[in-house]
């Protein structure tokens, strides 16, 4: 699998993410920064990792969805090139208008940090096939703004086409239906709040985030 | 021309921090306070040739980033 993680001043996961993705498939990723305006080459994944782009000034990922890189994250995503926003990175791909809705400050006025179960509610995507059977995960979380929020009628939209990918078992934010991660309409561009890059092998507390990118490397097999 | 944008969440998005403050404010006594809301504002100088085009102009900022429509709206004031 050919991947690249894009790195926004301000991201700090940018290195979970590439660890993650070598750990989990066996192939390395390229890291590429913000202000490029073209990617390299023949990708099947791009990771826009967690972090504090642009140190969250004005909104939450505002800042990184204008950045130059971002251009080229769209027609690649136009293209059919799968696309994962992690944490700060949905923030970003909401911002960007690559996946409806927003993340609002948490219900409980406070940053959360740490492991959540999560059910899995779409195992047909490319990002969830690795599942197989599996239907529930455990990732942390690390956020102060990871409360999904869209109106009645996308959330309905949303639920009536298998886009909610993943939901908290029990909401620790305060997300609309208690929603953990959102695919687009094609299915090649999914945001979720948990940290798959942090649940990676048993010694990280759960190895349920690399099934996450072995899906996505068996997809691009 | 000095212009100012302020942006709030809209109506029905629920805004914690003003929930926290209205809360405090009850608990300083303040008994009368209801529906606080924490916007914010962005206040620059505008060259624009009048108004009218200062305005315009701001409302395209704000609809293209400084505001995110899905949780807030905005209004521009040019002095």
């Amino acid at each position: 699998m050919k991947s690249a993680v894009v790195v926004f001043p301000g991201s700090n996961c940018d290195r979970d993410c590439a660890a993650a993705i070598e750990r989990s498939t066996g192939s390395k990723a390229e890291m590429v920064w913000h202000a490029e305006s073209e990617l390299p080459p023949g990708l099947d994944l791009i990771v826009l990792p967690g972090g504090f782009s642009y140190g969250d000034y004005l909104r939450c990922g505002a800042m990184a969805a204008l950045s130059p890189v971002m251009g080229a994250v769209k027609q690649a995503a136009d293209r059919g090139v799968a696309v994962l926003g992690i944490c700060n990175g949905f923030q970003i791909l909401c911002e960007a208008g690559m996946l409806p809705g927003a993340l609002l400050r948490n219900a409980g006025l406070k940053y959360v940090c740490k492991a959540v179960a999560l059910d899995l509610v779409n195992g047909q995507t490319r990002f969830t096939s690795g599942y197989g059977e599996q239907r529930e995960a455990v990732m942390t979380v690390g956020n102060g703004e990871g409360n999904f929020f869209a109106d009645e009628e996308t959330l309905d939209r949303l639920e009536g086409e298998g886009r909610v990918v993943f939901r908290y078992r029990d909401n620790p934010n305060g997300s609309a239906r208690g929603i953990a991660a959102i695919v687009n309409g094609p299915g090649n561009v999914l945001g979720i709040m948990p940290h798959p890059d942090r649940a990676y092998e048993p010694d990280l507390g759960s190895a349920d985030g690399a099934l996450l990118f072995q899906s996505v490397a068996a997809a691009a097999a | 021309m000095k212009v100012k944008v302020e942006v709030f969440l809209k109506p029905g998005v629920l805004d914690v921090q003003g929930k926290a403050i209205e809360a405090a404010l009850g608990g300083l006594g303040f008994k009368d306070v209801a529906d606080v809301r924490v916007g914010r504002v962005i206040s620059f100088d505008s060259a624009a040739a009048d108004k009218a085009a200062a305005e315009a102009e701001a409302r395209r900022m704000a609809d293209r980033l400084l505001a995110n429509q899905v949780i807030e709206s905005y209004r521009v004031e040019v002095q």
